[in-house]
């Protein structure tokens, strides 16, 4: 195989470590706002009003319905047609926030679904004021199911950021495609992204259930 | 006579088309220990469930110490409650349920101070003292720092029944409390019930079909069959000679078992 150790540290990992930066920034802000915006969207979904339930249902199965590489393209040709003129890095973590919005909206939903009628029902009998039902004792007991169901998502959207590439965000993999066609030569490039990927996928998934072992020593014991 | 406790007055409950409360007249006097007994689907549990408000009912009126629970007085006009009327009223009520429900993710003591401090708003030193003296009292002083999961099913169901008692309610109402318990813990449970029975401070409702622990703590007992009662009376009297078909063919199926 022809490999340039040369080229690898002088050009490669230099830029290849500027872009996996804006990859790490992407995903974390993506994934803040996905957490954020579907609390809202299960809430909206929820809601008593039949009419704001019943638009949150359809807009979350339209978002989940359309592939999240068209939903970046719409956001980034459309928005500008509004007169909103964003920077691609915010279009891009935008979209992914909102796709995943729908994905995690429904963790939420299910997470809390999962606690028994007749935890409800005890607290009521003991006249627990209903905020407090969920602050102490639904929302603790639906942690175990979200936690590991969101953090999969956080896995999820990592893997998402290539397609920001698309739409020339400088990430991870649009700086190896440049570097590519500049120099003839994608084996190095290509080969550190996919690396870089791997390892922070393991990183976090180690992290992950560091993250479920303890809430479900905290909660389930 | 005083007011009753509990009555409730021409009660209807549907679920759809089924009606499991069919106008359903049904006193309890202050301090009085009824039992309700009668076949499966006969409305037993729904009677506990519509008084503790985890039921709406669609016609008629619930009574809990003389005053309206369902309903609510506005001048001389019954309208329908408030939530804040219902928690009032509720607040006197307690249950104990089949499968405990204990909170799982709180130690025994936690599930017993949990309401009153959310609830009542009693200082955490107060209502621990109390939850204290209630586990005391079921005998598992000893277990204060066990969670749910660390506790056999005799053991939940008397940290059930203290936690129910730590607020304070006159009226408690049990749903077959020993079903779900292997035979060797029934005794422990009835005995700590035996024993709220026999202070005459609270009136209790109980369903269960342990028919001796019935004759034995009830001042009388209700046959319901299809959300009506069809015969009551003093436990002694209507276990040796029912008057009714239905009860004694109830009565024979279950001395059978
Ligand atoms: N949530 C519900 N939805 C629809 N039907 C219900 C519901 N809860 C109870 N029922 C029906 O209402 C009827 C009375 O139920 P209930 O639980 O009061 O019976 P029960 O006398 O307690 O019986 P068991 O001895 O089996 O506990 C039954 O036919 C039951 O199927
Ligand atoms: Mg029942």
């Amino acid at each position: 195989m022809d490999w340039q150790w040369d080229f690898t540290f002088e050009v490669v990992l230099p830029r290849l470590w500027e872009a996996a930066g804006v990859t790490v920034y992407a995903t974390v802000m993506s994934f803040l706002f996905a957490l954020l915006g579907g609390l809202i969207l299960m809430l909206l979904k929820t809601s008593r009003f039949r009419l704001v339930s019943f638009v949150a249902g359809e807009v979350i199965e339209f978002i989940r319905a359309t592939p999240l590489l068209v939903q970046i393209f719409f956001l980034f040709f459309v928005l500008p047609q509004f007169g909103i003129l964003l920077p691609p890095l915010t279009t891009g973590i935008l979209a992914i926030s909102i796709y995943n919005s729908a994905l995690t909206a429904e963790v939420y939903r299910a997470g809390l679904q999962s606690v028994p009628r007749g935890q409800w029902e005890a607290a009521k009998a003991l006249n627990i004021p209903t905020h407090r039902v969920y602050q102490r004792i639904i929302i603790p007991q639906s942690l175990p199911p979200i936690i590991p169901a969101l953090g999969n998502y956080l896995v999820a959207i990592f893997k998402e950021t290539p397609l920001l590439s698309f739409v020339a965000v400088g990430e991870i993999m649009h700086a190896s495609k440049l570097i590519g066609s500049q120099y003839y030569r994608f084996t190095e490039a290509v080969t550190i992204a996919g690396i870089f990927f791997l390892v922070l996928s393991l990183i976090s998934a180690v992290g992950i259930r560091a993250v479920e072992r303890y809430v479900n020593k905290r909660i389930l014991h | 006579m005083t007011d009753p406790k509990i009555r409730f007055e021409k009660v209807t409950k549907r679920y759809g088309a089924l009606v499991v409360l069919d106008q359903l007249q049904f006193e309890v006097a202050e301090g009085e220990v009824v039992t309700i007994i009668g076949p499966s689907g006969s409305g037993k549990t729904t009677v506990l469930r519509v008084l503790m408000t985890l039921e709406p009912i669609q016609d008629g009126i619930i009574w809990v110490g003389g005053e309206p629970l369902n309903k609510m007085w506005s001048g001389d006009r019954l309208v329908p409650a408030s939530e804040a009327h219902i928690r009032s009223v509720r607040s006197r009520i307690g249950m104990v349920f089949q499968n405990f429900n204990l909170f799982p993710h709180m130690t025994a003591l936690e599930n017993c101070i949990e309401a009153p401090v959310q609830s009542l708003k009693l200082p955490k030193s107060e209502a621990v003292e109390r939850a204290v003296e209630l586990l005391e009292m079921v005998g598992l002083d000893d277990k204060r720092s066990h969670y749910p999961s660390q506790l056999s099913g005799g053991q939940q169901q008397r940290v059930a029944i203290a936690r129910a008692l730590a607020m304070r309610p006159k009226i408690i109402l049990f749903d077959e409390p020993t079903s779900a318990l292997d035979p060797e813990m029934v005794g422990e449970v009835l005995t700590v019930i035996r024993e709220l029975a026999s202070a005459h401070s609270y009136t209790i409702l109980l369903v269960t079909h342990q028919m001796g622990f019935a004759r034995e703590i009830s001042n009388r007992v209700c046959f319901f069959d299809q959300g009506r009662i069809v015969e009551q009376g003093e436990p002694g009297r209507l276990f040796e000679s029912p008057r009714n078909e239905r009860l004694k063919l109830f009565l024979s199926k279950i001395l059978q078992a």
